[in-house]
């Protein structure tokens, strides 16, 4: 990592304007982690971080809430005004309801529940559920479609969009190709497996593709065995009840995935939530948890597990692993590390954050992954000892109710893992990855240069942009749309209610002149609509600081 | 050329004004229906700020003039 010492003004200046910032006025104070990371090259905290783990988090000015939620007020009124038109015939009901000869039972549909989504997320339903005609690469084909009454029907033209940009695919190292002769083997499987496996994986469905996947994902892990499914949403949720039970105690990051949180929940065990990120708070957890035991018996629990994810979707931050793996060793409990989003993604190697942390792999007890996000193909993977994944293979309702992964896909995998590892000859994996960080640090340094207030961390490739207002997000999608960019936009259930955002994922497909594209409409655009909010941009030229920075772009 | 820059500002004006108030959400005649009550309300509002501030400011210095300057008439009843 560039010594910030070193760089040209612009970059300290930047540096040194975000420790102020995270110190007096981020409103999520963290106290280890920020603290230690500021301090320049770990000189205080050389043991835990080998390299300066920098995260963003900035609030913005208090109007900006305020008119937020001046907008969502409108939105409310207008949305009790038309409920009652609706509810007294003035106006055609167009959403579910009961046959007149069913009146008086129990209602099936509960009106007020809906309220936001049939008054606010239809008015801008159109930004979402794009069909798409093409593979999802770096540039995609839509299916243009139009509504006549207010997205409540939509109805398609005909014509399809070509070549729209896409910052919205988890294509992270761009595998997702057509190219035949990258596909050259999965063809070959293809024919000679067909496509369906008609089986579970405890009565017939563990073909010689698994076996082989298996053992390629735990040499690429570092691990002693591996075992995959076919769907990276079950994975979690159909796996985590397999591992705890009753009389367990589950530690679970706040803003963790919702198949974390169903797994959870299906499991039993008692789940107690700490703050996002914070080491504080889950050591305060853990040490309750070992002092006073159970809630009416006071037994000691009989396990300890700490659910986190390497790189959270909707924040683009990264997990303290150092800290977490430090308190596990401490505190005697375990550790379920979800790498859906950095598997591929972030490290020197592609290896996740366990590398990115300088780490071994036998720290974290379970590592667990997906295959859709950076390897182009479907399912998910659970890594760990030997005689856990002999566990799962035997407990796991997936391995005993849950079709296997289809050989196809399974060798799309193989071939993918294969050019990351630099197995079939060629460097290519490894241009990617590196390609993929350049990438990142690209985006990432033009968007704070530009003034927008992004999240997360600096090495991260999911980059929230911050929306706030209601009607922006709308806007934001569809002039987006317009100049030929795909974008995803997120609002209120997903997200806390004022901090609505548009997450962007940079591809090692992109190119730098598609970035420049993005980076230059987004530009108009911020101005257009007045979303550059932040209070530490450095100039509106930043071109000048591109022959003059000495970051390293290795 | 400066009408054409004013022209294009107003515009950018509503333009922001639509999306803070998430009115670039509404359907045509819920547009109007804003609009009304909100133009209506700002109307109400500056008449009563053109009638009634005059009469409060003068009544306003009055008091004060009499809280402090009976002196001041005085004088001015002397000189006279």
């Amino acid at each position: 990592m560039a010594n910030p010492s070193a760089v040209c003004n612009g970059h300290l200046h930047h540096h040194h304007h975000q420790k102020q910032n995270n110190l007096l006025k981020s409103g999520i104070c963290k106290k280890n982690g920020i603290t230690k990371g500021m301090k320049k090259n770990g000189v205080s905290n050389g043991t835990l971080y080998k390299k300066t783990f920098i995260e963003h988090f900035e609030q913005a000015p208090m109007y900006v809430a305020v008119l937020t939620f001046l907008g969502f007020g409108v939105g409310t009124v207008f949305g009790y005004l038309r409920d009652f038109m609706r509810a007294w015939g003035l106006e055609k009901r167009n959403i579910a309801a009961e046959r007149e000869q069913q009146k008086d039972f129990v209602p099936l549909y509960q009106d007020f529940e809906n309220f936001y989504t049939r008054n606010l997320y239809m008015r801008i339903r159109d930004n979402w559920n794009r069909p798409i005609c093409s593979v999802p690469g770096p540039q995609f084909d839509l299916m243009e479609r139009v509504t006549d009454d207010y997205n409540w029907t939509f109805r398609f033209t005909g014509r399809t969009i070509k070549n729209v940009i896409n910052m919205g695919s988890y294509n992270y190292l761009g595998f997702a190709e057509t190219d035949v002769n990258a596909l050259k083997t999965v063809a070959i499987e293809l024919q000679k497996y067909g496509t369906g496996v008609c089986s579970t994986r405890q009565e017939m469905g563990t073909l010689d593709k698994h076996v082989e996947i298996e053992k390629l994902v735990a040499k690429f892990l570092g691990v002693e065995d591996a075992m995959v499914f076919g769907m990276g949403f079950a994975t979690n949720s159909m796996n985590i009840p397999a591992l705890v039970g009753k009389g367990c105690l589950i530690l679970s990051d706040e803003l963790n995935h919702t198949s974390l949180v169903l797994g959870a929940r299906l499991s039993g065990a008692t789940i107690r939530i700490f703050k996002h990120n914070n080491m504080q708070s889950l050591e305060n957890l853990l040490r309750d948890a070992i002092i006073y035991g159970q809630p009416r018996s006071r037994r000691a629990w009989r396990k300890i597990i700490i659910l986190v994810e390497g790189i959270y979707s909707m924040e683009g931050s990264i997990v303290r692993l150092p800290e977490i793996v430090s308190l596990k060793k401490k505190y005697k409990a375990y550790l379920y590390l979800d790498e859906a989003h950095s598997i591929g993604a972030v490290g020197a190697t592609g290896r996740g954050v366990v590398e990115y942390f300088g780490m071994s792999p036998d720290d974290v007890d379970v590592l667990m992954g997906t295959f859709t996000k950076s390897f182009g193909a479907a399912g998910g993977y659970l890594a760990g000892k030997k005689d856990l994944v002999d566990f799962l293979r035997t407990h796991s309702h997936s391995a005993a109710y849950a079709t296997s992964m289809c050989p196809a896909v399974a060798e799309q995998i193989i071939r993918a893992m294969k050019c990351l590892m630099g197995l079939d000859g060629t460097t290519q994996g490894l241009q990617r990855v590196r390609q993929l960080g350049k990438n990142t640090r690209y985006f990432r340094r033009r968007l704070h240069e530009m003034g927008f207030i992004i999240y997360g961390n600096d090495d991260s490739p999911v980059v929230p942009l911050l929306l706030y207002m209601p009607g922006k997000i709308g806007a934001f999608a569809r002039r987006m749309l317009e100049k030929n960019i795909g974008v995803v936009v997120v609002g209120f259930p997903a997200t806390p209610i004022t901090e609505s955002r548009a997450r962007f994922c940079v591809s090692a497909a992109h190119t730098r002149e598609m970035l420049d594209t993005v980076l230059n409409a987004l530009d108009e655009l911020g101005d257009f609509l007045r979303l550059k909010y932040s209070r530490y941009s450095k100039s509106s030229h930043p071109e000048l600081y591109e022959e003059t920075s000495l970051e390293l772009e290795d | 050329m400066d009408i054409k820059s004013m022209k294009s500002y107003l515009y950018w004006l509503y333009c922001q004004f639509e999306l803070i108030t998430c009115s670039y959400l509404m359907e045509p005649w819920e547009k109007v229906l804003f609009y009304t009550f909100n133009i209506s309300m700002l109307v109400m509002v500056l008449y009563t700020a053109y009638i009634f501030i005059p009469v409060h400011l003068s009544t306003a210095f009055q008091f004060f003039l009499h809280l402090f300057g009976n002196q001041h008439e005085n004088t001015v009843s002397i000189v006279k």
